[in-house]
C-alpha cells in the first residue's frame, strides 16, 4: 500500500504483495454485522441468554477479534516490527 | 459524612496524587507534556484508548440507553468493534507518519499532509467546538454521579468544582502521563463493577440473564428488537457507520495515538479491544434489569438508571465504588479533552499567525489554556438544560466531517487537495450545524422517500455532502484558487524546529 522499500528476506515481492493483501479480509466484520441486521432483527431464538439481534453483534464482536488476529499473524508489516 | 462518600473521596485523592506523581523524572518539554515522547507501549496506549472509549456516556447512557430505549442501544457494542477493525490498516499508517514529521497534534496531521497550516486551524476549530459539548457532558455525568452516590449529601455542583479542579491540576502538571496513571486505576475499577453488576443484578433478580431477557419482552414485546420505524435497521446500519468511521476523528483520541512506541502496539490493540469492549454488554445487562425493578424514569432521567438500580440494591460503601467508577469514567476522557483542547489551540491556532513563538512558549501557553477552557466548560454546564445531548450529537457528526479529509491522505497516490479538504470539511459542517440547529431531519425535507432512507442518521447525508465537494474541488488545479491572494510561494516549512 504505502511504503515500497520494505525489503523482506524471507519473502519475493510477489508473495509480500500477496500477503498484504489479507488485509482485505478487515472489510469482512462491516458486511458481515451490519449486512446481517435486517435478518437478524428478532428476539428469538436466545442464544447465550441473549435475545438474537444482541448475540448476533456480540458473535461479530468475536469475530472481529478472531479476523483481526489472522492479518496480525500473516501481515509481512507486523512480523516485520515483531522479529526486531 | 456516610460511607459512600468516604469511598468517593478516597479515589479522588488517589487520582490525583497518582496523575501529579507522573510527572515525576521527566523533563517536560512540548513533545512530553502531549505525547510522552512516543514511549507508551502496547498496555499504556491500550488503556488510555479504552479510558477515552469508556466515559461517563458510556457508563451512564449505555445504561439508560438500554433502559429507555431496548434494542437501539446495541449499537453501542456494535460500533466500537468495527472502529477497532478500521484501525488496524489506518493507525499504523497515522503514526508512522506523525513520527517522521515529529507531528503532536490532529491538526498537525492535516496541515503537514495538505502542506497547508491554514487547514491545520480550520481543522483545530471544528475539533474544539465538537469538545467543549463532549467535556461539558462528562462534567455532568460527574455531578449526577457523586451527588447520587452522596444520597444527596454532595450538590452536583460541588461535585463538579472539586473533580475540575483535580482535573485541572494534574493535567497542567503532568500532561499525558497524568491521565494514563488514572487511566490504569480506572479501567481495574470498571471492568470490576460493570461485570460485577452485569452479572449480580440479572441473577439477583430474575434468576438468571435469559429470564430477564424474557420478562422484559414479556412485558413490553418488541422492545429487545429495532423498531419498523424511526431507530430501525437503516437507523441502526448507518449510526455504526458514522460512528465507527468519527471514533479516531476525536482530536484527544487521534493525538493518543502519537503517544505509542511503535505501529505493532495498534496492531495488537485491534485484536484485543473488540473482546475487551464486550465490558458493555454487562452495562446493557444493568439497564435491562433495572427496566422492571426502578420504573417510571423518563426522558433524560433514563441515564440514572444504573445509579438508582444500586442504590435499591447495595450497602451505602458498595455504592460508592460505583460512584469512584463513574467519576474516573469522566476524570480520565475529560483531562484527555483539556490538554488536547489547550494544544490545539496554542500550537495548531496561536503559533500559525505567530510564526516566531518558541516551542516552550507555546507549551507554557497550552498549559495556562487549560484552565481557561476548563472554566468555559464550567459555564455551559452550569447555563445548559437539555441541548446538552443535542451538542453532543451535533460534536460526533462534525468531527466526522474530518473522515474524508484524512482517509484520502493516506493513499500514495494523493489526488485531494488541500482546497478540496478545507471544502468538503467546510460543506460538512455547514450541513451538520443547519440540520441540528433547525431540527430538520431527512424525514421533513424530503416527505416522499421511502421510510427506510428518512431512517438514516443524518451525519451521514452531511458526510456525502462532503465527500461530493471534496472530490469536486480536488478536480480543479491548484492554481485556480490561487487569486485569492494567496502568493505562488513555495510549500511553507512546517517542521518542529
Amino acid at each position: 500500500m504505502e511504503d515500497g522499500q520494505g525489503v523482506y528476506v524471507h519473502l519475493k515481492p510477489g508473495e509480500e504483495m500477496r500477503m498484504k493483501g489479507i488485509r482485505w479480509l478487515i472489510v469482512v466484520p462491516f458486511l458481515g454485522m451490519l449486512g446481517g441486521i435486517p435478518f437478524a432483527n428478532r428476539v428469538k431464538p436466545y442464544v447465550l441468554g441473549m435475545p438474537f439481534l444482541l448475540f448476533w453483534v456480540v458473535l461479530w464482536v468475536v469475530l472481529t477479534s478472531l479476523i483481526l488476529w489472522v492479518v496480525y499473524r500473516f501481515d509481512p508489516e507486523a512480523r516485520e516490527e515483531e522479529g526486531k | 459524612m456516610n460511607a459512600a462518600l468516604a469511598v468517593i473521596g478516597v479515589f479522588l485523592l488517589l487520582a490525583f496524587y497518582l496523575g501529579v506523581r507522573a510527572r515525576q523524572g521527566k523533563d517536560m518539554n512540548l513533545e512530553q507534556w502531549t505525547v510522552a515522547g512516543r514511549g507508551f507501549g502496547a498496555i499504556f496506549v491500550f488503556l488510555l484508548m479504552a479510558g477515552e472509549i469508556y466515559t461517563t456516556f458510556t457508563f451512564l447512557g449505555g445504561s439508560g440507553w438500554a433502559y429507555g430505549k431496548g434494542g437501539p442501544a446495541f449499537y453501542i457494542i456494535a460500533y466500537g468493534c468495527l472502529a477497532y477493525a478500521l484501525s488496524y490498516w489506518m493507525l499504523p499508517k497515522v503514526w508512522k507518519y506523525a513520527k517522521e514529521h515529529r507531528l503532536m497534534s490532529q491538526s498537525d496531521f492535516f496541515a503537514h499532509k495538505y502542506k497547508s497550516p491554514m487547514l491545520g486551524v480550520l481543522v483545530s476549530l471544528v475539533g474544539v467546538v465538537a469538545l467543549i459539548p463532549y467535556l461539558v457532558l462528562q462534567l455532568k455525568g460527574l455531578g449526577i454521579i457523586v451527588s447520587e452516590a452522596s444520597y444527596g449529601k454532595i450538590s452536583p455542583a460541588a461535585a463538579i468544582w472539586l473533580g475540575v479542579l483535580a482535573v485541572t491540576v494534574y493535567v497542567m502538571i503532568s500532561g499525558i502521563h497524568g491521565s494514563a496513571w488514572t487511566a490504569v486505576v480506572k479501567d481495574f475499577m470498571i471492568l470490576a463493577v460493570a461485570v460485577f453488576l452485569g452479572i449480580y443484578l440479572p441473577v439477583h433478580y430474575y434468576g438468571g440473564i435469559r429470564p430477564m431477557f424474557e420478562a422484559v419482552e414479556k412485558a413490553n414485546p418488541g422492545f429487545l428488537t429495532l423498531p419498523d420505524q424511526g431507530m430501525s435497521v437503516s437507523w441502526f446500519i448507518s449510526t455504526v457507520l458514522l460512528t465507527a468511521l468519527g471514533f479516531y476523528m476525536w482530536p484527544h483520541t487521534f493525538g493518543s495515538v502519537y503517544s505509542a512506541k511503535g505501529a505493532n502496539v495498534f496492531r495488537k490493540n485491534a485484536v484485543l479491544l473488540p473482546i475487551y469492549q464486550l465490558v458493555l454488554l454487562f452495562v446493557l445487562f444493568v439497564g435491562f434489569a433495572a427496566i422492571l425493578q426502578v420504573p417510571g424514569l423518563q426522558g433524560s432521567d433514563a441515564d440514572l438508571a444504573l445509579l438508582r438500580l444500586s442504590i435499591a440494591t447495595f450497602d451505602p460503601w458498595f455504592v460508592g465504588v460505583i460512584g469512584a467508577a463513574g467519576l474516573l469514567t469522566a476524570m480520565v476522557p475529560g483531562s484527555m479533552i483539556l490538554m488536547t483542547s489547550a494544544t490545539l489551540l496554542a500550537k495548531n491556532v496561536y503559533q500559525v499567525f505567530s510564526p516566531s513563538t518558541t516551542e516552550e512558549r507555546v507549551r507554557k501557553l497550552a498549559v495556562y489554556l487549560v484552565p481557561v477552557i476548563a472554566l468555559v466548560s464550567l459555564y455551559f454546564t452550569f447555563r445548559g438544560g437539555e441541548t446538552i445531548v443535542a451538542l453532543l450529537l451535533m460534536g460526533y457528526n462534525l468531527v466526522t466531517q474530518l473522515f474524508p479529509a484524512l482517509f484520502f491522505s493516506l493513499f500514495k497516490n494523493q489526488f485531494v487537495t488541500k482546497y478540496g479538504a478545507a471544502a468538503g470539511i467546510v460543506a460538512g459542517v455547514a450541513t451538520v450545524a443547519y440540520i441540528t440547529l433547525s431540527g430538520t431531519g431527512i424525514g421533513t425535507l424530503f416527505p416522499g422517500l421511502p421510510q427506510a432512507v428518512k431512517d438514516l442518521n443524518v451525519g451521514i447525508v452531511a458526510l456525502a455532502v462532503n465527500l461530493v465537494v471534496t472530490l469536486a474541488v480536488s478536480a480543479f488545479p491548484p492554481k485556480f484558487f490561487r487569486f485569492t491572494g494567496e502568493k505562488n510561494s513555495p510549500d511553507v516549512n512546517l517542521d518542529v524546529k
